[in-house]
Order: structure tokens, then sequence, then C-alpha cells
């Protein structure tokens, strides 16, 4: 039978018709290696198109219906829109953080680095061998459609470099801000390098103007080497009319300890990417999320962990609360590849529907391969438990309060696995601030 | 629990990699003509002296066939199946349909004694337990060849019987309800079954009837390079109870041979439909060659209030098991079960599970799946639990463990959990695990030898199905489990 050709939606027409000029524009930096990896992001997205409900790992998100158009990729920001957005603070905003500045995609970068290095691709940097050795690394996302659609349309790539043995007492703060009245695509793109025995806390905020329907799709690669210690928080916040995709791309080495935290209250659209490659034995990898949606939010977490190697701990915690017709999606993957034995993987998703149209769709997978194992996943969904209100209210609390107290414990849970204490209030806060918003 | 002495002293008597259902009956067979066109499906429709709607059914459901495509999502692997390559009918040449015991070929009879199936009303009644019967319809091949206690049945006015029989006897009743719970559009094996079904069963039940016995299919593929295509089809009327039992097998052969059947369940108000399988289809040799590609559509629809539909299967055979026993929960309070073991061992693939789709109010479902890898198998749950915007107080429990013996094997879980509402509660859980290396220790310490020890963990890591299989197939499974993990050990 004949293979069935879809008709290109505008997203893909525009995909298709603004490559060429976009590429050539590209073409002073980064050299033979950039441009070939570019064109072949972009023959993946070419013949493929983009990923509809059709595709098993974007059933929930269909990409292809969602993004109606491909906003033209952003211009360098005026002096002023930096400006601005330096000025701006975001939900997460530690005074004494290292802060990369990204204003539709491009990195303004304020900061001096302490026991680290920046680099820049499109600078022609010269980087050390540990970063170009991760780079010439193939990347086994890189056939991911929102992977290649950043590789395909990048315009830089910001490299972070911490030396072996570094442990950087301030965080590393990517702050990704849209400014701007008009709609614009960016894709922003950082490579953090954390050598063996390095340690390092990098918090990520996304924010943008409410409104502007703009497209934001950044990739965040975290090479972790042996013994390193790596604390990562994020937080979507972007503008209420955005679409947002974005990539965590993890490789951790023996004995690594990596945590990830991902809060999703903005954007009408997103869906948060994360791979881990554990490659190295005995590592331990602790993921959270909550995510808070109304209205009519659509919110993604979509995760893979692949135990490449023996004795790594796996955790994994979501929470999701639902208002309103909003809509949340988890789709969790446990690899246990042969050989890989003892490893220990639980995995768990949690959603809260508060409102009556709300829905949520939960798809925690495991495949195994080795026998030798401890592998769990569990998934709830649920409404506010009526015999808690009962109980909080038989004390006097009110509906409202008793309805904060216990959505709060429940997005606390997870929250309640930030290490680092002035982030973890900063989230505690933010969702506080959600749910005194709620009608 | 004695139950697993027993079990435990059954696996001693079963020699290794003795597959005992796999000798060939060697008996004169009919056959249509090799291969599958519209005169395939007139030739089967002609065969059976149907009436013009089912032939006209049947091309339809074949020209739909034409245009689809193979899936292939599932993590099964095989080589495409070519399907000019198949005999699409295959009766036992000397019978001309289910007739009294007398008329039928003692080549069948001694068949289905070997396998150890009752077709002999009296002598299910000299049995050892007096009260429990069971009303047998035996397949073989394409054509049932007997269905017993048919007389005592009638006079509870249940009807059992084959379903061509039923298409001539009960034509309303058949087109009524034939094709409403699987659509002859529904998937790619379950079209290619309504263009060319042969046999089947066919139950009804009628209004506030529980069924004086069990009700029992037995499917046997006897001819080389056939492919089965039964479909069944039970209805029970508003407070109706039926219990029925499906079993299979199939003789050891190189070539794989293709089962595609389609199960239909209609349960009306305040009815209840209990149904188990006990698959045990060839599975292939010691190097995966050969066995039984069992590609099966099962599916119940709960149309009434309050109605009830329970699957209990127990999978041991076949090469490569693709099959989701769902229900449609359509009628407000109603119930849908799923209880399973999938045991795979070999070269054996399984990917099953099931679809509970919540569409009334406060329906319920629970979903119990114990999977079992050992050797170089790989055996997936997949599943799917949705909850549509009506259906509120909605409610699931699903426990889904998986067993892995050996390091060769792989055990996968894909559940899929969809809430369309806020009213619905949905709870999800899955483990998977080696057997405890604490508890075999603790087994062999008391004399128990690897094997045994096994054997005993298992069963009761399985028994939470087990218990929800009627009495004759809970014995015979419990033999099951403990031949397919024979020489996985050690």
């Amino acid at each position: 039978m004949n293979e069935v050709q879809p008709i290109r939606t505008d997203a893909e027409n525009a995909i298709i018709s603004r490559f060429p000029d976009f590429a050539k524009k590209q073409s002073h930096w980064g050299g033979a290696e950039i441009a070939r990896e570019r064109t072949a992001a972009f023959e993946i997205l070419k013949s493929k198109g983009l990923p509809s409900r059709r595709v098993e790992e974007w059933k929930y998100t269909d990409l292809r219906a969602m993004l109606r158009d491909m906003p033209s990729p952003a211009e360098a920001p005026s002096r002023e829109a930096v400006e601005v957005a330096a000025r701006e603070k975001s939900a997460i905003d530690l005074s004494d953080a290292f802060k990369f500045l990204f204003v539709n995609g491009k990195n303004f970068a304020m900061v001096k680095a302490e026991g680290f290095e920046i680099y820049s691709l499109a600078n022609g940097d010269k980087l050390p061998k540990a970063v170009s050795d991760t780079l010439a690394r193939e990347r086994k996302h890189a056939l991911n459609a929102a992977v290649a659609l950043n590789t395909a349309f990048m315009t830089d790539a910001t490299i972070i470099h911490v030396p072996a043995g570094k442990r950087l007492a301030r965080p590393i703060h990517l702050a990704f801000r849209h400014e701007g009245k008009i709609a614009q695509s960016s894709f922003p793109r950082v490579l953090i390098v954390v050598e063996q025995g390095a340690s390092v806390t990098i918090v990520e905020t996304q924010d943008g103007p409410a409104g502007v329907a703009y497209f934001d799709n950044a990739l965040v690669e975290i090479d972790a080497g042996d013994q390193a210690e790596v604390n990562h928080v994020r937080h979507n916040n972007a503008g209420g009319a955005s679409i947002t995709l974005s990539t965590l791309a993890v490789r951790t080495g023996h004995g690594t300890k990596f945590s990830s935290f991902a809060m999703a209250t903005g954007g009408a659209i997103s869906r948060h990417q994360m791979f881990f490659d554990l490659a190295g034995k005995n590592a331990e990898l602790s993921v959270q999320g909550a995510t808070l949606l109304r209205g009519k939010q659509h919110a993604d977490n979509t995760m893979i962990a692949d135990h490449m190697a023996g004795g790594c701990v796996g955790r994994q915690l979501f929470k999701t609360v639902l208002d309103d017709n909003s809509r949340g999606v988890f789709q969790g993957l446990i690899i246990v590849r042969p050989h890989s034995q003892k490893t220990d993987g639980k995995m768990m998703s949690s959603a809260l529907l508060l409102g009556d149209d709300a829905e949520m769709d939960n798809k925690p997978e495991l495949e195994i391969f080795a026998d030798d194992v401890q592998c769990g996943h569990g998934a709830t969904v649920g409404a506010l438990d009526e015999n808690l209100l009962f109980y909080l209210r038989a004390r006097g609390i009110p509906r409202r309060e008793a309805e904060i107290l216990l959505i709060e414990s429940f997005v606390g849970d997870a929250i309640q696995h930030i290490e680092n204490e002035r982030v973890r209030e900063a989230l505690m806060s933010c969702a506080s601030a959600w749910l005194a918003e709620r009608s | 629990m004695p139950a697993v002495q027993e079990t435990v002293e059954r696996v001693r008597s079963i020699d290794v990699d003795q597959y005992k259902y796999g000798f060939e009956t060697n008996i004169e067979s009919v056959k249509a003509p090799k291969g599958l066109d519209e005169s395939t499906v007139r030739f089967i429709s002609a065969k059976k002296n149907e009436p013009s709607w089912l032939l006209e059914w049947r091309l339809e459901a074949f020209k739909r066939w034409k245009t689809m495509t193979e899936p292939d999502w599932a993590r099964v692997h095989y080589p495409k199946i070519d399907y000019q390559d198949l005999y699409y009918y295959s009766a036992p040449k000397n019978t001309p349909g289910p007739s009294s015991l007398d008329e039928v070929d003692p080549e069948l009879l001694k068949t289905y004694e070997k396998l150890g199936i009752p077709l002999r009303e009296q002598e299910i009644l000299a049995g050892v337990r007096g009260s429990s019967r069971v009303a047998v319809d035996a397949v073989f091949d394409s054509v049932s060849v007997v269905t017993t206690f048919k007389d005592e049945l009638k006079k509870a006015g249940v009807i059992f019987g084959s379903i061509s029989e039923a298409v001539r006897e009960h034509p309303e009743l058949v087109r009524k309800y034939l094709g409403t719970v699987v659509p002859s559009s529904d998937n790619f094996f379950a079209t290619l079954n309504s263009a060319v079904f042969s046999d089947g069963s066919f139950v009804y039940i009628p209004k506030g009837v529980r069924c004086p016995m069990e009700l029992s299919t037995y499917f046997r593929i006897n001819e080389r390079n056939t492919g089965q295509f039964e479909r069944t089809l039970i209805i029970a009327e508003e407070g109706a109870y039926v219990s029925y039992l499906e079993g299979c097998t199939a003789p050891q052969r190189d070539e794989n041979q293709l089962h595609a059947a389609v199960v239909e369940l209609v349960a009306l108000d305040n009815a209840e439909i209990k149904y188990s399988t006990v698959q045990n289809w060839y599975p292939g040799d010691k190097q995966g060659k050969g066995g039984v590609y069992n590609f099966v559509t099962k599916r119940g629809d709960c149309r009434g209030r309050g109605s009830k539909i329970s699957w209990t299967q127990v999978e041991t055979g076949s090469a490569i098991t693709w099959k989701y026993p769902s229900c449609i929960l359509r009628g407000d309070n109603s119930q849908g079960e799923f209880y399973s073991i999938a045991i795979s061992n070999g070269y054996q693939q399984v990917d099953s599970g099931t679809k509970m789709i919540h569409l009334g109010k406060n329906t319920t479902s629970r979903i119990v799946s114990k999977g079992i890898a050992a050797g170089h198998s790989n055996n997936t749950y997949r599943g799917l639990v949705s909850a549509h915007r009506k259906a509120t107080g909605a409610r699931n429990f699903t426990n889904c463990d998986s067993l892995l013996v050996g390091d060769k094997c792989g055990a996968h879980t894909t559940p899929y959990i969809e809430a369309k509402n806020s009213k619905s509660v949905f709870e999800h859980e899955a483990t998977t695990s080696k057997i405890s290396e604490d508890m075999l220790f603790y087994c062999r310490q008391r004399g128990l030898t690897q094997e045994e020890a096994v054997a005993l963990v298992v069963n009761g890591f399985v028994k939470d199905v087990l218990q929800h299989l009627p009495m004759e197939f809970a014995v015979e499974a419990q033999k099951l489990i403990a031949i397919s993990l024979e020489g996985s050990v050690g």
C-alpha cells in the first residue's frame, strides 16, 4: 500500500521555506561540522514533518496540530529590550547567582565566571578537550523532533565548563526571557560539562510576555562526570499564549549524583522532555516535577531514564494539579538494559483534577531486560479527597483554605526534594501564589 | 497450600521439553483451496449454507481488509505472514457438522480423549465430582464437531452451540449482535476474521437465567498450514449469568500457524459473564521454531446497567500472543475485571493486557496482571484505562507485576491511563523484580529443590489470579505454570 503523504501544515511549510535562508545566515560560524548537523536535523523534519498524535512519543501532545504556524526566528533584540529584560525578576532569582540572560534565545551573559569557564560556539572559541569530546559524542536524542528543530535553527551554543573537582558555591542561573510584542521563535542551546568530582547547582527560568504567541524551543545538555554532583531546577513561567518546548538531555558517569526538578505554571502549551542516560555505574538520579495548570493550558512532562549501567538508583515523582479545562500529560519510561543488574528504579505520577473538564493522561512505562532489578511505577488520578476536606472543615477551616492546604501539601511532596533551600522556598511560594489566584 | 505440593509433583511427572498436546491426528479433511480471495469467502459461506446477509457482511469485511495494513506497534517480531499461503477452511471429512456423538469420526473422539476433553456426557456424569459438569463445544480446525449437554441446556432456555448452527437456527439473534462489539472494521485481524471466520461458539442466556453448568469451548488446530479463524458470541440477557471456559491446543509443527479469533460478549442489565481462558497453543521448540501466532481480538460490552464482565486468562502457549481482552463499561454501575497470568519461555513473545473504557457513571474496573518471563522470551503488559467526560465516579485499580527468571528475557509494562473528568479515581501500580533469593533459600533449606522452590514462589505470585479461575481450570493452570517454568532455572 502506498504511504499517504499528509498535506504539510503552515508550520511545516514555514520550517521548510525559512530554513535555506536561515542556514545561509548562520553559515559564518561552526564550520562544516555544525552545517552538517544542521542539515541532517532539517532533513529529519522535512521528511517526517512535525510529530502528530500518531507518533507514539507525541501521542498526547500533537505538535503538528498545536503548532499552527512557526513564527519567524527571532532577530537580535534591541539594546533597550535587553536592558528591560535585565531589570525583570523571575520567580527564582537568587542574588548571588551567576546569571546568564538569554533574550529571545540569544545569550547576553553578564556574569564574570569564577571557578568555571564560558565559551560560545558562534564566536569560534577554542574549546578544552573535555568539551570537544562531549560535543563529538553521538546524541541518541538527535532524532527527537524538538531537538532536531532546535539543531536546525540554533544561532549559538553557550558552553559552560566546570573543571574537575571544582565545587561551585554559587548557583548558575540560565534566565530565558522573551521580550517584545511580536511573536517570534527562539532556539536557545546550552551545553554544560561538569567534570569529575565537580559540583554545581543550575537554575533555569523561562519567562515571557502574556498575550504574545511566541514559540520557544530550548535544549540544555548536561554532561556530568564521575562522582560529580549536579542539582538542576527549572521553572516554566512562559507567557500565557506561548508554545514552549524544552529538552534536558543528561549523561551521567560513575557514581554521579544528579537531581532535576521541573516546575511548570506558564505557557499555553508546553512540553518538557528529559532524557537521562545513566552511562556509569552506581549513579543516583532523582527527578521531580510539579505542574499547576488552569484555563486551557496543556503541559507535558516526558521522561526517559535509560539505565545503561548497573547499580544505579532512580527516583521520579511528578505531581500535576489541573484546574478548569487544562490538560496534563506524563510519559515516563524506565529502560533497564541487559547487564544493568542491581538497578533500583521507582517512578510515580500523581494528578489532582480540580476542574470537572480537566484531563490527565499518564503513560508510565517499564522496559526491563535484566533480571536482578527492582523497578516499580505507579500512577494515580483523582479529585481532592472529600474525607480529608471534611476532616479539616470539621476543625473549623473554611473549605477554600482547606483545599489550599491539601493542594499545597500535594505539590509540596515533590518540591521538598529540592536541596537548595532558597530555591525550594521560591517555588513553594510560587505554588502558593498560583493557589491564591484560584477563583 | 495443598495445591502447591500437587503442582510440584506434576512438574516432576512431566519430562523436560514436552508439549504433551503436540501430537497430530491423521484424519481426512476437506479444505478450501489455498489462498485468499473473494471466492474463498464465498466458498466458506456456501459450505455453511449461510444466508445472503452474512455473505454480504463477509464480503464487505474482505473488501475493507484488502485496504488495511498489518499493524506493527506491538512489541512482537515475526517474519511477514503470507496470507496467500494459508488454508482458510479445513474440516474433518466425515463430519457434516455438529451431530450426535455416534456420527463423529472415532479418530476425532480419540483426539479429544487424548487431550482429556470429556465429550461423552455419561462419562462426565460418572466423573468424580458429579455436581460439577461442563458442557463442551469442540472445534476442530474450522468446524465445531460436537456440543455436549445441549438438551439439558435447552431446558433452561440456554442456547449453546456452534455459531454456524446459530446462524441457521437463530438468525435474528446473530444478526442483532454479531459485529456490534467488535465491528468488522475494528482492526486488521478482526476484519480478516469477519471475512473468513469458519466456526466458533454461540451462547445465549435468556433473561433471568443462571446457566446451570459451565460452558466450554475447546479449540484444536490440526491441519497443516491452516489458519484458524473462529468467532465467539456470548449474549447474557437481563439478570443472566454464565461462566464460560476456553481451551486450546495444537500439534507440534515446524512452521508457524495463524490463529486470529474474535470474541464478542454482550452483557445487558445486571447480567454477568465470566470468561476464562487457558491458552496452551503450541509455543514452538527450544530454538523458537514453529508455534502458533495468537492474534486475537476479545472484547466485552457491558451494555446494561449494573452488568459485569470478568476476563480471566492464563497464557502459556503460542509463539506470539497479541491480545487485549477488553471491557466497554457503557452501562451505569457496570463492572469490568481482568485477571491475567502470562508466562513466556523459550523464544515466546507476549504482548497482552486489557482496555477498560469507562463510559457510564460509577463504573468500576480492576486489573490484576502477572507476567513471568523466562528463557529468551519477552513479556509485555499493555493496557488502557480511560474515563470519558461523562463517566463520573469511574474507579479503576490496576496492579501489574512482572517476574523475570534468568537474564536473557525482558519484561515490559506500557500502561495508558487517561482521565477526562475530575470525578474518576484511577490507581495504577506495577513492579518488576527477580524471584527473591531469600525466598528461594528459605524453601531450599526446607528440602525443596531449586525448581520446586521456583514453582512454589511463582504459584504464590500468581495466586491472586488463579483464585478467579473456575475450579477445573485452576488445577489445570497450576499444572501449566509448572510446565512452562521447567528448564528455566539453573
